[in-house]
């Protein structure tokens, strides 16, 4: 009986639900926008707001308590200090040697994938360089450890130099795909026609190219940069006694129990992320993430 | 394309020499998960399976497991509703701030892990007083869950078109038949490519589940982080690792079906 009620009900308020939807765009956008907004653009932005906030406080030197009092002291320690710096400039360092080094080794692996393999070829090249996107993170992190370690395979011991080399094999597919997805999009008739106007390699490179695939690059570097940047566990599993941004911030909320200097250190990489969007945004990397 | 003969030799050397580098890890660590040396020292002195038994018999490791798995679907699930959502209506509709939420989507995993970690974990723990727990993190996993499903989504819907949803309409049925009956069996394949990347995101994360998770909760990876630097540990650890690298093929083979079984790709 009730489910006789239920079926009956149900279409003429669906029916009814269905028409209004299809009358009012206005309210359709709105359900659609809704909860994605209130989740990233309420709750995490607000989030993000409020430890921009912290970041200007203080804590209490004997109880260890935040003192909700507007403050510069953090930013003048963070700028005065020679440690954080030196810890800065090379955590930067370190983010643009890691996108270099890939992108040095990921163009050439995609043109080859891209123009030169056979399309059979290229879907499981796609599928080889795929594959450790999938093995865990830590896993690879791990791998190196044990290769670098003194008696293991390779044995160069941990520090700054293990710690690029580790960043830089971890985040190089991210290189990798979406220069290969920019090559793909670049019709072969384009090289030919460089090819036939008598353009050698290299121009063509430099001139077709680079220029076309420039976008997909800096989608690239985005990820290579941005995951370099916030590490402090690859730098922990291989680089020895090396700090990064991401291990000063680490300690001072875990050790040192000092939120506020933590989200004051906490907004370097997000200026220097926030700058770095910015400006590719222009150049349409965002569309090919 | 006049590329000579030597540059088309040099690529493709440059790329299986890529490759090389990219598996000589992996395959390090599945040689030392049966090095019946403690602390794999190289080369092997023997091969053991003692290690894979070790690992299979440990509780804190099971339990890591399960924790994993129950954040990643958790994750996965709230990342498709929301990602769909924000993807439809991105694409479908014109309005003021529309390139800003492709921006607001993307932030949380463009930004370093630990500033969303830090956020969120203080957004829980002072603002909102939550007890940190399995719940925080899976909140904080979809955060960054998100863009995948919606990219997948985002680029299916740019590929279909409105034609066959308008044939829909035309030949009269409704606003919700129209998404049962056509858009959202075209959107399938990129509805699970979509959460598979998502479950995989959240599967393998430590940082920001590291300042999201309570005391009590312990997700696969931070187990691995927590006794990486246990010597006595360590070969469980490498069993894991192996197993793990394992494991990958499976949801690699799962998107090579759903890319090879839609016809739309190709």
């Amino acid at each position: 009986m009730t489910t006789l009620t239920t079926t009956a009900a149900s279409p003429g308020m669906r029916r009814r639900a269905a028409s209004f939807l299809h009358r009012h765009g206005g309210v359709r956008l709105s359900l659609l926008l809704s909860a994605p907004l209130a989740w990233l653009g309420l709750a995490y932005l607000g989030a993000l707001a409020a430890l921009f906030v912290t970041a200007f406080w203080s804590t209490d030197v004997f109880t260890g308590d935040v003192v909700k009092v507007f403050t510069w002291a953090n930013f003048t320690d963070l700028v005065t200090g020679e440690v954080y710096r030196t810890v800065a400039l090379r955590s930067i360092g370190v983010a643009a040697a890691v996108t270099l080094i890939d992108l040095v080794v990921a163009f050439p692996m995609a043109f080859a994938m891209a123009k030169l393999a056979s399309p059979r070829a290229q879907r499981w090249l796609v599928i080889a360089v795929l594959t450790p996107l999938w093995a865990s993170y830590l896993v690879k992190a791990y791998a190196w450890r044990v290769m670098l370690s003194s008696d293991g395979v390779l044995g160069w011991g941990y520090g700054l130099t293990a710690t690029v080399v580790t960043l830089s094999y971890l985040w190089l597919p991210y290189m990798i795909l979406p220069i290969y997805a920019g090559l793909e999009r670049l019709p072969n008739s384009l090289l030919d026609a460089a090819g036939d106007l008598g353009a050698r390699g290299w121009r063509t490179f430099r001139t077709v190219v680079w220029p076309l695939t420039f976008p997909a690059a800096v989608a690239g570097s985005i990820f290579t940069f941005s995951l370099s940047l916030g590490d402090y566990i690859t730098v922990k599993i291989v680089g020895g006694k090396t700090q990064l941004i991401g291990n000063v911030v680490y300690d001072n909320i875990g050790a040192a129990n000092n939120l506020p200097f933590a989200a004051a250190v906490a907004t370097v990489p997000v200026v220097i992320m926030l700058v770095y969007l910015a400006a590719v945004r222009r150049t349409g990397a965002l569309e090919n993430l | 394309m006049n590329l000579s003969r030597t540059s088309r030799t040099l690529l493709r050397v440059a790329l299986a020499a890529g490759l090389a580098v990219i598996y000589v890890p992996l395959a390090v660590v599945l040689l030392n998960s049966f090095n019946s040396d403690r602390t794999f020292s190289w080369p092997p002195a023997g091969f053991t399976l003692r290690w894979w038994g070790a690992a299979w018999d440990s509780a804190g490791l099971r339990e890591a497991l399960w924790t994993s798995v129950q954040a990643g679907l958790g994750a996965t699930v709230i990342a498709l509703v929301l990602g769909t959502m924000a993807a439809f209506a991105v694409q479908r509709y014109r309005f003021f701030g529309r390139e800003t939420v492709s921006l607001v989507i993307v932030l949380p995993i463009a930004l370093p892990g630990i500033v969303t970690g830090i956020a969120l974990s203080n957004t829980f723990h002072t603002v909102l007083g939550l007890p940190l727990g399995l719940l925080t993190v899976i909140v904080g996993h979809a955060t960054f869950c998100v863009v995948t499903v919606y990219n997948n989504v985002l680029a299916r819907l740019r590929r279909m078109g409105l034609n066959l949803e308008e044939a829909s309409a035309d030949l009269g049925a409704d606003t919700i038949t129209t998404f049962r009956l056509v858009t959202f069996p075209m959107m399938r394949s990129a509805l699970l490519a979509g959460g598979l990347l998502a479950f995989a995101l959240s599967f393998d994360e430590i940082i920001v589940t590291t300042f999201t998770a309570g005391a009590g909760v312990r997700t696969l990876p931070i187990w691995i982080f927590e006794n990486l630097f246990r010597p006595n540990q360590a070969p469980v650890v490498n069993v894991v690792a192996a197993a793990l690298i394992l494991l990958s093929v499976i949801p690699i083979y799962l998107a090579q079906r759903l890319s090879g079984g839609d016809p739309q790709t190709h």
